[in-house]
């Protein structure tokens, strides 16, 4: 193989790496608040994708990017507030149930509202054609779009949670519920706060992958199964170690198609998932100290 | 107490002769067809109710167990080996009776594996896996396990959908009859109609009288403690990790077992049996039937297949399913026969009153 081509995998890899990564930090920001692992992750990110290229036949790209996002928060306050919220007590195993039934009932009304038709926004600059070349080397500029919005994504967030009043309270209640409360915080509006951003964050992915992937109605469920694999991988809470453990898992999937049909590339990621929770279910940057004291 | 146990199984082996005679009386013997296949899903269903209610270990994987045991049988019964007949193995199979030849339509010679032998291997393959897969994935707890369990079973999705070997998008067809006696064999055929009907029913009528026993023993209370606490249980003695393991395989082979007869009666299978929304419709009809319910998940599994094979439910098959899972779990987790507006029924009251926790 020669450099190039070595290269133009490794493009690949990353770019769905840092979806992927996407995808986990809205798994990882419900599962800090709450302890919830939010099965319909997956389907904010077809929900934003969906709503996007619905809203841009009449609005230009930008617009309707920001209205998709709006969208897809309204859509998770919603989830929150109308399914989670007034359990009490709930079990774990009660929860799992709820988000996987709600994660069907999105995707068959999604089939309903749309179709089965695969949809795309237009490419955000350039066409489907056009790249960037660096030597012999050929980048889609919406790879680096991709690139660009994730990055300032995770930068917006880490800027949220260690600076703003608000995103410090969900970071209480993320560590000692109870406290957080004495203290004055709402911890269930933190929850539906909670619901809202990862719903946004998944939104905002899936406008900007979608000229790359394309969208459909049941789009949602592998991206939710390679991002809880990140998740894991990276150690589940952990966003930053999220980043690292999803340009991994992205860079493998894309060199496997080298030894493995690409009929196999998902069973590469859920291998690695299924072999990551029996050896380390703390994952590959987790604290095993630490991991000791929890339950998995 | 063992009469009153087993009051329920004469009252089904009644009801199954009851549904005959009625349906025969009406003049709609087609539908036996679809309550044998919803007998073979039953299986499934009962096997996870033991595992999710009793257990208390989720599976998001058992369609993966059952379309291992499907294709693994009907891969066996119509890979051609004619070719290969030379080879010592398969000459040492033929010689041993385990193979049978024949002609296709075409009038081509086929030699396959004979389908009690196929059924036989299909049951110890599944078995086998289970037991590789329970093994380290119920070390596993809440949403590790959901997710594990889910990972499991996309795996095989994946691998049935890509393989030309079992027929890729397509799956297997033209999967021949399973001959079991003179007379009896599993297949679609209207002739068989009746006699396969008694024979799945047959079987799920086994399946419960083995797990109401089961429940009631020493090993259904230390399974009943698991899920209490599991770490009470493994303090007390309880050896969790073997019995958790042990039903997981139960249902496994449970759901392999359904899996095998309803390929052959049906005589295909395809990749869809193998599908996360298949798993999430058993853990769905088990949820219904109340969790640690078996006689529930058995009444709830036959009707709302029976439903959904007649196409009662039209496109919105997974739709129903999926609202069904949620509706329970919001409003009536322990099941709908224990819901709390249930039970405020007043002629209702004494009927499930007294049955609450187990």
């Amino acid at each position: 193989m020669s450099p190039d081509l070595l290269f133009q995998y490794l493009v690949a890899g990353i770019t769905y790496g840092t979806i992927y990564a996407i995808v986990a930090i809205g798994f990882n920001i419900i599962y800090n608040t709450t302890g919830i692992i939010n099965f319909a992750q997956g389907e904010f990110v077809m929900l934003g994708g969906m709503i996007g290229v619905t809203l841009n036949a009449f609005l230009p790209v930008p617009l309707a990017i920001a209205g998709a996002v709006m969208a897809t928060m309204l859509v998770g306050a919603l989830i929150e507030m109308l399914f989670i919220r007034w359990l009490r007590r709930p079990s774990v195993l009660r929860l799992i149930v709820i988000t996987i039934g709600l994660s069907i009932a999105i995707r068959e009304l999604a089939l309903l509202l749309w179709g089965e038709g695969v949809r795309a926004l237009p490419y955000f600059t350039g066409t489907a054609v056009s790249s960037l070349s660096i030597g012999d080397v050929h980048i889609s500029p919406q790879v680096l779009w991709v690139l660009g919005i994730s990055a300032v994504m995770v930068a917006a967030l880490n800027f949220f949670f260690a600076r703003t009043l608000l995103g410090r309270q969900m970071r209480a209640c993320a560590c000692n519920r109870e406290a957080a409360q004495l203290c004055g915080i709402s911890a269930k509006n933190m929850v539906t706060l909670s619901f809202v951003l990862s719903a946004g964050i998944g939104g905002l992915a899936g406008c900007v992958i979608s000229p790359i992937t394309y969208v459909q109605y049941d789009s949602g469920t592998s991206l939710a199964l390679k991002g809880f694999t990140v998740a894991i991988l990276g150690g589940l809470g952990n966003s930053m170690a999220a980043i690292a453990a999803g340009l991994l898992l992205g860079t493998l999937e894309s060199f496997s198609i080298w030894v493995m049909p690409a009929a196999y590339k998902d069973v590469i990621a859920i291998s690695i998932l299924l072999l990551i929770l029996f050896v380390r279910p703390s994952g590959l940057f987790g604290n095993a100290e630490a991991a000791r004291l929890k339950d998995y | 107490m063992a009469r009153r146990r087993n009051l329920p199984i004469v009252v089904l082996a009644l009801a199954v002769i009851a549904v005959h005679l009625l349906a025969a009386a009406a003049g709609k013997p087609q539908y036996l067809t679809q309550l044998t296949m919803a007998g073979y899903y039953s299986l499934v269903i009962v096997g996870l109710t033991l595992l999710m209610g009793y257990t208390g270990q989720i599976s998001l994987g058992h369609a993966g167990f059952f379309a291992i045991g499907g294709y693994t049988s009907g891969l066996l019964c119509t890979y051609n080996l004619h070719a290969s007949s030379g080879r010592a193995l398969v000459s040492l199979l033929h010689a041993a009776g385990l193979l049978v030849a024949g002609q296709d339509l075409y009038g081509a010679e086929i030699l396959v594996v004979r389908p009690w032998v196929a059924c036989v291997v299909a049951l110890l393959v599944t078995i086998a896996i289970a037991y590789l897969v329970g093994k380290p994935v119920l070390k596993l707890r809440g949403h590790y396990l959901a997710m594990a369990t889910l990972g499991f079973g996309t795996i095989v999705y994946k691998v049935v959908l890509g393989s030309s070997l079992v027929g890729a998008a397509d799956g297997i067809s033209d999967i021949p009859a399973f001959p079991l006696f003179a007379g009896l064999a599993v297949t679609g055929k209207s002739a068989l109609r009746t006699q396969n009907y008694y024979l799945a029913w047959g079987l799920v009528l086994g399946a419960m009288a083995l797990l109401t026993n089961l429940i009631h023993s020493r090993v259904g209370r230390a399974l009943r403690a698991i899920h209490g606490a599991e770490d009470a249980a493994d303090a007390m003695g309880v050896d969790t990790a073997r019995y958790k393991l042990s039903m997981f395989v139960l249902s496994a082979g449970l759901a392999a077992l359904g899996g095998v007869f309803l390929t052959h009666y049906n005589g295909g299978i395809g990749p869809s049996e193998a599908s996360i929304m298949k798993s999430v419709r058993y853990v769905a009809i088990v949820a219904v039937g109340g969790m640690a319910n078996l006689w529930g998940a058995l009444i709830m599994g036959v009707l709302l297949n029976f439903l959904s094979l007649r196409g009662s439910f039209g496109s919105f098959d997974d739709a129903v399913f999926g609202l069904i899972l949620l509706a329970i779990m919001l409003f009536a987790p322990d099941g709908l026969l224990r819901a709390e507006f249930v039970r405020r029924l007043p002629g209702l009251r004494r009927v499930f009153g007294q049955k609450a926790e187990p």
